[in-house]
């Protein structure tokens, strides 16, 4: 077995990018994550990647190079970047393969997705009644919780200032203006008891990721980053999840639980060791139910956390450091690869603006997608 | 037709002595419910599903309401009108995703008792309103 490492990144802008296609975005990611390690893409031995509404990702190779590498699409929801790099660390541990490339890529209509319920195997009246709809989901995952766990509301637009803060201090994030809590709190409603301010939007952008046998980094750059875990988990009975016409009186954890605990397992690292988390903050309910979920705090202890500044860039605990999917938006396919590009370069020092402070050394992803998986990784310099 | 009224699909509803019911499906090997009705079971992964109907009643168990008209596939009233939408636990059975009748955040509260009903949310081309299933607040 060989150990994982990531030798080079690319980005493409994330917001919109009108006469850009999302394939030329992708094409702009991927020679930068190639640029980024020295290396061609006629160097590269396979490649994993998706988009959810901008084309199928082995057809880059047009563009790209067409070497004859064997390229896998993934469609995994909002999970797509984050099961695209599983697979390619799952192709170079098990020695199959040495080097290749992850490539994440989308490009969204404005406005809230739309889905048909076929495609999730659920009948059309659930559409057209109205009861397809994510944001309802996440107003009513977050309304439990804080129900739960006797949180007040007050802490959803604490989150979201974070994540507007961090974005301003981001040139790769799409929102880059602050707004104060009480704006975020008096903007309409979407979801009671979510405003329009704590949600992320679909958007535009892409990351590319160059991977290799651990062993090898040091030929290809000074400062690899190494994923010491990936792991990815779907859903059990009695967790609760979109797009559910009912769910089971019985509880059950979420995959998020799961996904993270095995990834910090297979790291040998706890979760008390991170230094700087990217978790899936759809919207800012998200942030604080999965703060918990992945373990990196308890159950109702996040009101302290957010309030206090910990999960801030300065704090002990920063979270969604480059803006998170609240300032950076969401394209589907790109949204996980992001959360690891943030995380390299937090950890080579590279963050600039928002960088976090104290030389951080452990990080920590988690991507979030319909209708319940969920991928993490645990990464070390 | 069940109750005399339209719906937005008749698979869904049984009619009862107390009223219309939703039709869901219960394991007979691990007693574990499902609506709509399926063929194989989500808990114990056998596929000996028998249907039933549902309890009419239950309590709150989370409630949002949608703030904005839905893009298609949504078919509602073309002049939006927000509408309640809730998980509400049928005790014993599970726990239904259904809109709302009460619209007022005042008005709701986890926990709190509610009755299955049928509500208008859409015409046909003869202007007929068609019924989706909600749940309605209820004296407790």
């Amino acid at each position: 077995m060989s150990e994982v490492a990531i030798v080079g990144i690319g980005m493409h802008r994330f917001g919109r990018a009108d006469g850009v296609s999302g394939r030329a975005q992708a094409v702009h990611a991927a020679r930068e994550a190639l640029r980024d390690s020295g290396l061609r893409f006629s160097d590269m031995q396979f490649g994993f990647g998706g988009s959810h509404s901008a084309g199928d990702a082995d057809t880059l190779v047009s563009e790209l190079g067409l070497t004859g590498l064997p390229f896998i699409n993934v469609a995994n929801g909002c999970a797509t970047g984050g099961s695209a790099l599983i697979a390619a660390d799952a192709a170079i541990r098990s020695g199959q393969h040495d080097v290749g490339i992850v490539i994440g890529f989308d490009k969204h209509a404005r406005g809230a997705f739309n889905t048909d319920p076929a495609e999730h195997g659920i009948g059309a009246w659930y559409g057209e009644t109205g009861l397809m709809v994510t944001t309802q989901f996440f107003g009513m995952k977050i309304q439990r919780y804080l129900h739960d766990h006797d949180l007040g509301p007050g802490v959803l637009a604490t989150i979201a200032e974070k994540s507007f803060r961090n974005g301003a201090r981001n040139p790769m994030a799409w929102r880059r203006k602050e707004i104060d809590a009480a704006e975020i709190a008096a903007a309409p409603m979407i979801s009671d008891p979510l405003t329009q301010y704590m949600y992320c939007s679909p958007g535009e952008g892409a990351v590319a990721l160059v991977l290799c046998r651990a062993d090898r980094a040091h030929t290809y750059t000074r400062h690899p980053v190494f994923l010491q875990g990936a792991a990815f988990r779907s859903r059990r009975y009695g967790s609760f999840e979109v797009f559910s016409p009912w769910l089971a009186t019985d509880r059950a954890d979420s995959p998020t639980v799961e996904a993270s605990a095995a990834a910090f397992a297979a790291a040998g690292i706890a979760p008390s060791e991170v230094d700087v988390a990217q978790i899936q903050d759809t919207e800012s309910g998200a942030e604080l139910m999965h703060m918990a979920e992945t373990g990196l705090c308890a159950h109702g202890e996040q009101e302290e956390l957010i309030t206090s500044g910990a999960t801030a860039i300065e704090g002990r605990l920063p979270v969604n450091t480059d803006g998170g999917c609240i300032a950076n938006g969401e394209p589907i396919g790109a949204s996980g690869l992001r959360q690891v590009y943030e995380n390299v370069l937090q950890l080579r020092g590279d963050a600039g603006e928002h960088q976090v402070p104290g030389d951080p050394r452990v990080g920590f992803t988690h991507v979030y997608g319909a209708p319940g998986i969920s991928a993490c990784t645990v990464l070390t310099r | 037709m069940i109750a005399g009224k339209q719906t937005v699909d008749d698979a869904l509803f049984v009619e009862t002595a107390e009223g219309p019911a939703l039709l869901g499906s219960r394991c007979t090997d691990c007693a574990a419910y499902t609506f709509p009705r399926q063929g194989g079971c989500p808990r114990c992964t056998g596929s000996s599903m028998r249907e039933v109907p549902l309890s009419r009643t239950g309590t709150l168990w989370s409630w949002t309401v949608q703030g904005f008209r839905p893009k298609t596939p949504y078919t509602g009233t073309e002049a939006y009108e927000p509408y309640g939408v809730a998980y509400v636990e049928l005790p014993g059975q599970l726990i239904v995703e259904a809109r709302l009748v009460q619209t007022d955040p005042q008005q709701l509260e986890i926990g709190m008792p509610v009755e299955l009903t049928l509500t208008p949310f859409r015409d046909d081309e003869s202007g007929r309103p068609v019924h989706t299933f909600a749940f309605v607040g209820v004296a407790a």
